[in-house]
């Protein structure tokens, strides 16, 4: 019933497209003033989406197995919470929020936009609707929410119990609203740039979209990665997976072309760069979402393996990108030639260089994720890269990187000198003595270690001192670099100083090091909802006579039959410790793996504060003069 | 001859070329290093030499033949043709279990031996490594 809801509102839904392409083309030189009838039929096609997204999430709720998606990703005895998040915990309902955001967020564009032109409004409003016909057609096409199944199963599949997580439930959701949030930006500029409209007042108002699309990205990847931390089992929180690197790679696109739009702002410079980085943007997200869901990728991701949904996304994106490459070449005019020019010591420098920096990034991330795939089509042979190819070219640039953060936002627009330069030297000294004291009883990479960790004390102690000095002046940038900073600092000290042990136990026995004792006192067995939980008792002895008891729990699920481990980590400010039980069929030993990891808590608030330094942007009426 | 304008132009352009074949030839170099290759058992078997790279070993984990000691954990991966014996000290994944498909990184001790260094974690009890689906396909 409700399912049948959702598959005709869909259908709506891609009508009410095909009416506002037509009544924008025919409005778009009439009159001067955006049609309200656009207006509205953009809301009733947003309406209908979301009638079809609960009919979907209702359909999850009551468990109506006769939904060929329910009963492939849902069961009875799951909790509600569950049921619901479950609802794009599968590949065609996280389809069906993608295109639930595509609608979500031109609306609120057309309304947001009223200061603009209405061409520009038009053209935007367009594009964008090339883009959610495209998922319409992909959806109803290859990808049906709402199958209908006869006979009707009384029981469905389940969800896989390590999407079965309250981190990972929203994950989708905010991550999707930075992927998507990208389409906009995609669509205004390419509409910016047919009408010639790439100025000053067009980066302010597009600023703010960069911002929101990159803040929920942000938070997506953290959102990820946490949930990795504790629910893989690894005890790291990036490792270099492919499906990582898709969402690495359009925050990085993001954050150069974030940087650019300020420059753009200012200087009304860089505009065939903001134009590239906008496409390449939206492009990377695209390329994400094909990776990810065309299987070629193998990961948690991965739901169903099915070629036509990759070629088409794969068709659509070249349509797309060709479209843009168009517009891009014959629309783009480069415009007054004198404000090119500006000294080789200013802001705008240093922001290219840092821009070089991320393209660089980019690149390594794009061909360690791309090159096992072309070489396993060309010459079917099969490789992975791994960790170390990445943080071999990688965290050595991380250096001037950083410096040039720290000292580029002290520069000037056009010319400038380096005023004040004392405190820029004794902090670097400072830095160096503060890294020193830490790296001088380090066995190994003594060298790369201090100077990695000098430059990120160097960045952390001047925007520390912007903040004191400035107050409330580029408020967000400072917020931005420190998190930055802390976060560089936070993962290079949770490098060097984690310990780990692994080690089989079997319950009563005692595994002893130098460090620390543990012991593995008891298991209990517990039922619950869905589960049965197994929870070992450790009482880990530190050799400085601290006390730890740490639980962590097996969970045996009963649809689909998957064993998940669940660590128990107690954090405070300082360090994490972390473990985890795993059980090996027919065996009496346990596999347990114990991980002291300092700092660790703070990764995830330097990653909040970036984030936050975006959101504080939007509090401010007026910022950077 | 050029004014001070053109050479400055000259060198900055002279500069970008350098860095990017810098960076290409960087990035090239150090995915030679860092690539790892998979190989299922019946590949082993008729490998000429043993090297010391680190490669990727699939195939299913043999019915019965986990054994598990304080230190390590030994246990046979199978293409249903030719077998290799895993030493393994370290984290199991969940989903770790005989008859089912593995995938373990590590170094070739012999070609009977193998020293994983890491199993890796499928996510899902239906899901095969596609290595492991190929490797079986092949034979």
């Amino acid at each position: 019933m409700f399912s049948l809801i959702g598959f005709y509102s869909l259908i709506f839904g891609l009508l009410f497209s095909f009416l506002i392409v037509f009544f924008a083309i025919k409005n778009f030189r009439d009159t001067n003033i955006l049609d309200n009838k656009i207006i509205s039929l953009t809301f009733f096609q947003l309406f209908f989406v979301i009638v079809s997204f609960l009919g979907l999430i209702v359909s999850f709720i009551n468990s109506d197995f006769s939904n060929e998606t329910v009963f492939n990703h849902s069961h009875t005895t799951k909790p509600l919470f569950y049921k619901i998040s479950g609802t794009w915990g599968n590949h065609e309902g996280s389809l069906l929020l993608w295109l639930l955001v595509l609608t979500l967020f031109i609306f609120i564009f057309l309304l947001r936009s009223k200061d603009q032109t209405k061409q520009y409004r038009t053209l935007t409003l367009l594009f964008q609707q090339i883009i959610i016909i495209g998922f319409f057609i992909f959806i109803i096409k290859t990808s049906n929410p709402f199958n209908h199944i006869f006979p009707i199963p009384r029981e469905g599949m389940g969800l896989n119990p390590i999407l079965q997580d309250p981190a990972l439930a929203i994950h989708p959701p905010i991550l999707y609203l930075g992927y998507v949030g990208s389409s906009i930006i995609f669509s205004s500029t390419l509409a910016a740039t047919s009408l010639d409209y790439i100025s000053r007042e067009w980066a302010k108002h597009i600023k703010k979209w960069v911002l929101v699309s990159w803040i929920f990205l942000t938070l997506g990847i953290l959102l990820g990665s946490i949930w990795a931390y504790y629910e893989l089992g690894w005890g790291g929180f990036w490792f270099w997976d492919p499906v990582e690197n898709v969402s690495l790679m359009p925050w990085l696109a993001l954050t150069t072309l974030f940087h650019c739009i300020l420059v753009l702002e200012k200087r009304l410079i860089l505009t065939s760069w903001v134009i590239i980085l906008s496409i390449s943007t939206f492009a990377l997200s695209m390329c994400g979402t094909f990776l990810v869901r065309s299987g070629i990728l193998n990961s948690v991701h991965t739901f169903a393996n099915d070629p036509d949904r990759g070629l088409f996304i794969l068709i659509f994106l070249f349509c797309l990108i060709f479209l843009a490459l168009f517009i891009f070449f014959f629309f783009h005019k480069v415009q007054n030639k004198d404000a090119n020019s500006f000294f080789w010591l200013s802001k705008e420098t240093s922001i290219l260089i840092n821009n070089w920096f991320m393209m660089y990034f980019l690149s390594v991330v794009l061909i360690g994720t791309v090159y096992p795939i072309f070489l396993e089509v060309l010459s079917s042979e099969r490789i992975s890269v791994g960790p170390p190819f990445y943080n071999k070219l990688i965290i050595p640039l991380l250096t001037p990187f950083l410096f040039a953060m720290a000292i580029g936002p002290k520069l000037k627009w056009i010319k400038s000198n380096l005023e004040n330069k004392l405190h820029l030297i004794i902090f670097f000294i400072i830095s160096l003595f503060l890294s020193i004291s830490i790296t001088q009883n380090l066995n190994s990479g003594f060298l790369i270690n201090t100077v990695l960790i000098t430059s990120a004390f160097y960045l952390f102690f001047i925007t520390l001192r912007d903040f004191v000095i400035n107050k409330f002046k580029n408020l967000s940038q400072t917020i931005a670099h420190f998190g930055f900073s802390l976060l560089i600092l936070s993962i290079l000290l949770n490098n060097i100083f984690s310990t780990e042990i692994i080690t089989n136990l079997k319950i009563g026995e005692t595994f002893r090091s130098e460090k620390f004792n543990i012991s593995f006192e008891k298991i209990e067995q517990q039922n619950k909802q869905n589960f049965r939980s197994i929870t070992g008792k450790f009482n880990i002895k530190n050799s400085n006579g601290t006390n730890v008891v740490l639980n962590p729990e097996l969970r045996i699920y009963n649809q689909p039959n998957i064993v998940t481990s669940e660590a128990d980590i107690k954090s405070n400010i300082f360090t994490d410790k972390f473990m985890t039980m795993n059980l090996v069929q027919n065996q009496e030993y346990f596999n347990i793996r114990y991980q002291v990891k300092p700092f660790m808590i703070w990764i995830w608030i330097s990653v909040m504060l970036i984030s936050f330094g975006g959101i504080v942007t939007f509090f401010k009426k007026k910022y950077e003069k | 001859m050029y004014g001070r304008k053109v050479k400055f132009r000259f060198f900055f352009v002279l500069l970008i070329l350098l860095t990017l074949f810098l960076s290409v030839f960087l990035i090239l170099k150090s995915l030679e290093e860092n690539v790892v290759y998979f190989q299922s058992p019946s590949e082993i078997k008729i490998l000429s030499e043993i090297e010391k790279k680190k490669i990727r070993v699939g195939g299913m984990v043999k019915v019965n033949s986990i054994s598990m000691q304080a230190k390590e954990i030994n246990f046979i991966i199978t293409d249903f043709e030719n077998e290799i014996n895993v030493i393994y000290s370290g984290v199991v994944p969940n989903l770790f279990t005989e008859g089912k498909g593995v995938v373990a990184e590590g170094y070739l001790k012999d070609k009977n031996f193998f020293l994983a260094t890491k199993i890796l974690a499928k996510h899902d009890e239906n899901y095969m490594p596609p290595e492991v689906k190929a490797a079986l396909q092949e034979k």
